[in-house]
């Protein structure tokens, strides 16, 4: 428990309600997303009913623009998704801590010249900077991953970096850079280890915007191309034929709308229990609460 | 002690962890006269300042008040409601917390402070407030100009802000005090005139004041009354001169062997081991765990209050009655030169420090013989933490000469070979931020090893090992991690890191300031016997003169970035001839009963 500081900040916050009802939210479309290809029978790109057409027996949510089964574009069409999302958030935190520790703990020139390559990023609206980038090289895969991440990296910096400046002043790093230690070091033995906290709330935080950035990328058709299931472009597909069939545009809306607030209610409880917010949410026990407050 | 005539009385208070029956504070029960002093004491962890808050009426949170009284002129504090409280609070009792440099606002100018204090009781109003923010300051020795009024909390000195915030707390005209350790982070010449200022303002308003420190010595300035905490409880209570000339509780014996004395060079014995917790205290006898005169009896029941000299001193111990051989500590035999003075390890001259504009050191002269320990002493600000700074590497910005067994340092670590770093070790100051909280006892003391070294993880732990057993800890610390251990428990461990690398010069910069009297003791003891056992060479800095005899050979006494004495221990504290050593000689609080007790 004392080891992996994270670990517990996670497993309390799960215990909170806030956290109970976002991981709750989070794991149904999580099994959905994951679980759905394996369930199917039909396959998502065969057409199987008239354009449009409602609920019907052999197809439970109707087809969509083109006779496809919905049902199984929908259970077919999360998972590339969140696998984008999850890599995307992992790109954009581990190349913003990467910056803003570095900045914060080399100070001078390294920290002015990452600083403000951060505000020039900043400058740009993370959705128009990763259309900017797709336009310039073409809607691959790898690059939405790149660019949503990269757009994140600026905000990730800033946390990371102010995080920082309070840690490497503390005796323990200057102990460490007596012995001449490099500090590259450094900042991942001695000052990581103490960021976990900070880390955690923002990797969650990041996670949702992933969600929301591909989503919208890929519902302006910057995603996949046509033929594959994907509820961002099923939205965008199916959406004129709204009042024909509402489930083909409703159900993968909800889905992802589901997931964001999920996430997003799960790293705020994270968030509420690491910075201790909330010491009802936290469940403190009175003798924590006084070895917590009493002078050492 | 009559009660009737009493302005506080406490009876029977007891507080518990909120929730449990664990008490944190039970039983304790004391009076305070107008006009006096009581000093209460203890270790961290004693309950002392729980106690300093239940006087306010106020518990932290976690803590539960489970009975008892406090009466302040008959009035039970502890039975009001919240409103009547507001109107007690800052009026007829107030507090002075340890640190003024969070208690103020930084936001607010100190003269705005005091007239929000002042406008919060306004029933003593006959002059208008700026007169009495004048008056006010004035009493506790502060310079009332509008210019004062108009400065934040962060322009001030350290004791400056203290004396604003006893200002604040005398400015009411309260009934009670209560001071929660108000002189810890000072200096002693500053300390001294805190304390000076308290101790009049009490005589002159007739004001009862409670005095929380873990100091015996500072208490004994102070206090007419002194009351002894151990793990919650009072274990002795009496006149300040019966407490330090009779002590009858072997606990109050072993703190008083813990102050260092500046007059006598002796074996300073400090307090093996920690309180319980509460929760996990003892039956029986708290104290017996750790006590030299334990009795089978005194682990199965708890022990009773024994009245001393017609009920002026109250013992909870057995054998209070006993008379107990209490004598002074073993002498050290003398101190001594070590090591020959021609050839020096550590050679710094004409050392000019500056922090970017400021200079702080002027040419600052200062050997280390082999097997020496040279002692820097000075007020806070006197440069002696720069000094330290410059000769490990961790100050830059120097100029003259810092030679380290014949070859000259250069500046800044990176500039230095590896090999100079491992021969010159640092141990910091406050042992709660120097070692990583992240890391394992083990982590943090095997890291050095690891960068310094090729030993084999095998030899590494086999090293580890051996350096934790000569600090006093053991193998069982290994897995622990910082935060599991006590304030006594991580500075060794900061030893321990400081020592497995076999360094030649160690610089201990103010290594027992942020600790208890009682740790403090045996730290310096542990220091030492490593440098006779290790033959190294130490650079001692310290603002406590009165240490410097129980560690070190020479002392250099720094004022203000400069040299103004410096020599043989014995010579300097004995025959100081500079007028800076003499009067900080002088503003060291003493344990001599025989001065306190001048009414």
């Amino acid at each position: 428990m004392r080891r992996r500081e994270w670990l517990s900040v996670l497993t309390r916050a799960a215990r909170t309600r806030r956290g109970t009802v976002g991981l709750a939210l989070v794991g149904f479309v999580v099994a959905v997303a994951v679980g759905g290809p394996f369930v199917t029978r039909v396959s998502p790109t065969d057409f199987v009913i008239a354009p449009f057409s409602g609920p019907a027996p052999g197809a439970p949510l109707g087809g969509d623009a083109l006779g496809r089964d919905v049902l199984a574009r929908v259970l077919a069409g999360g998972w590339l998704l969140l696998l984008m999302a999850a890599a995307a958030t992992l790109f954009g935190v581990v190349v913003g801590s990467a910056a803003g520790i570095s900045a914060a703990y080399l100070r001078g020139r390294p920290d002015m010249l990452i600083m403000r390559s951060v505000d020039v990023l900043l400058a740009f609206p993370s959705l128009v900077f990763a259309l900017m980038l797709v336009s310039i090289i073409g809607p691959k895969l790898w690059l939405i991953v790149l660019a949503v991440g990269l757009s994140h990296a600026p905000q990730v910096a800033r946390v990371m970096r102010s995080s920082t400046l309070d840690i490497s002043e503390r005796d323990f790093v200057k102990a460490v850079e007596l012995q001449g230690v490099k500090p590259r070091l450094i900042m991942a033995r001695e000052i990581l280890p103490n960021l976990i906290t900070p880390l955690t709330v923002e990797t969650g935080l990041r996670l949702t915007y992933s969600i929301i950035i591909i989503a919208g990328l890929s519902f302006l058709g910057f995603g996949q191309p046509p033929p594959a299931p994907n509820w961002g472009l099923m939205i965008n597909e199916n959406r004129i034929g709204l009042q024909l069939n509402p489930w083909a545009v409703v159900v993968p809306a909800a889905l992802i709308a589901v997931l964001t607030v999920g996430t997003n209610t799960f790293s705020d409880a994270v968030a509420r229990v690491a910075l201790g917010v909330d010491r009802h949410a936290e469940r403190i026990t009175p003798l924590e609460a006084y070895a917590l407050e009493a002078p050492r | 002690m009559n009660g009737l005539s009493s302005r506080l009385v406490v009876e029977d208070l007891k507080i518990v962890l909120s929730g449990t029956s664990a008490d944190v504070v039970d039983d304790v029960s004391f009076t305070v006269q107008a006009g006096e002093v009581l000093g209460l004491v203890g270790e961290s962890g004693s309950g002392k300042t729980t106690v300093a808050l239940a006087l306010l009426a106020y518990q932290r949170r976690g803590l539960k008040l489970a009975g008892g009284k406090v009466l302040l002129d008959g009035q039970d504090l502890l039975t009001m409601s919240d409103d009547e409280l507001r109107a007690v609070r800052g009026g007829k009792v107030s507090y002075v917390p340890q640190d003024p440099a969070s208690a103020l606002n930084p936001a607010l100018t100190v003269g705005l402070q005091l007239r929000e204090t002042l406008g919060a009781h306004r029933d003593q109003g006959q002059t208008t407030n700026s007169g009495r923010v004048a008056e006010v300051l004035a009493e506790a020795h502060l310079d009332a100009s509008p210019e004062f009024l108009r400065r934040y909390p962060h322009q001030l000195s350290g004791g400056q802000q203290q004396r604003v915030a006893i200002a604040m707390a005398f400015a009411c005209r309260p009934q009670l005090i209560v001071l929660d350790e108000p002189t810890t982070g000072l200096d002693v010449t500053t300390q001294r005139h805190v304390l000076d200022t308290i101790k009049t303002l009490c005589r002159s308003y007739g004001v009862a004041a409670v005095y929380v420190s873990h100091d015996l010595a500072v208490v004994g300035q102070l206090a007419q009354q002194v009351a002894v905490m151990y793990a919650g409880r009072l274990v002795e209570i009496g006149p300040t001169e019966r407490i330090f000339g009779e002590p009858a509780h072997p606990y109050t014996r072993a703190l008083l062997r813990c102050v260092p004395s500046q007059e006598r060079s002796e074996v300073l014995e400090g307090i093996e081991g920690q309180a319980p917790r509460p929760g996990r205290r003892p039956q029986g006898c708290f104290f017996a765990p750790r006590c030299p005169d334990v009795l089978p009896v005194c682990r199965e029941s708890p022990p009773p209050v024994i009245a001393l000299h017609a009920g002026t001193q109250l013992v909870r111990c057995v054998r209070a009655a006993e008379h107990v051989e209490h004598g002074h500590g073993a002498r050290i035999a003398s101190a001594g030169h070590a090591g020959s003075s021609s050839d020096s390890e550590l050679d710094v001259r004409r050392l000019n420090a500056r922090y970017g504009a400021r200079q702080v050191l002027f040419g600052v002269d200062v050997r280390v013989g082999p097997e020496e320990c040279v002692a820097i002493v000075g007020e806070s600000g006197s440069g002696k933490t720069t000094l330290a700074r410059c000769v490990v590497g961790l100050h830059d910005n120097w100029t003259g000469n810092v030679d380290f067994c014949g070859e000259p340092l250069m500046k800044g670590v990176r500039r230095r070979t590896k090999g100079s770093l491992q021969r010159i070790q640092y141990v910091f100051q406050n042992p709660h931020t120097s070692l990583n909280p992240r890391k394992t006892v083990g982590q943090i003391v095997e890291q050095p090893l690891e960068h310094f070294s090729n030993f084999s993880p095998a030899e590494r732990e086999q090293r580890v090992v051996a350096v934790l057993v000569d600090v006093s800890l053991s193998r069982d610390f290994l897995n622990r991690y910082p935060d599991q251990l006590s304030g006594g428990e991580r500075q060794r461990v900061a030893l321990a890191r400081a020592l497995v690398v076999e360094p030649d010069l160690l610089v201990c910069d103010e290594v027992t300031s942020a600790l208890d009297v009682s740790v403090q003791a045996i730290i310096v003891e542990l220091l030492r016997r490593l440098q006779r056992e290790r033959n190294l060479a130490m650079l001692f800095i310290t603002h406590n003169l009165a240490l410097v005899r129980s560690v070190a050979q020479s002392v250099v006494v720094l004022s203000e970035g400069s040299v103004v004495e410096q020599g043989p221990v014995d010579e300097v504290l004995e025959r100081p001839r500079n007028e800076y050593t003499i009067r900080l000689l002088e503003d060291i609080p003493k344990l001599a009963h025989t001065e306190t007790n001048g009414r």
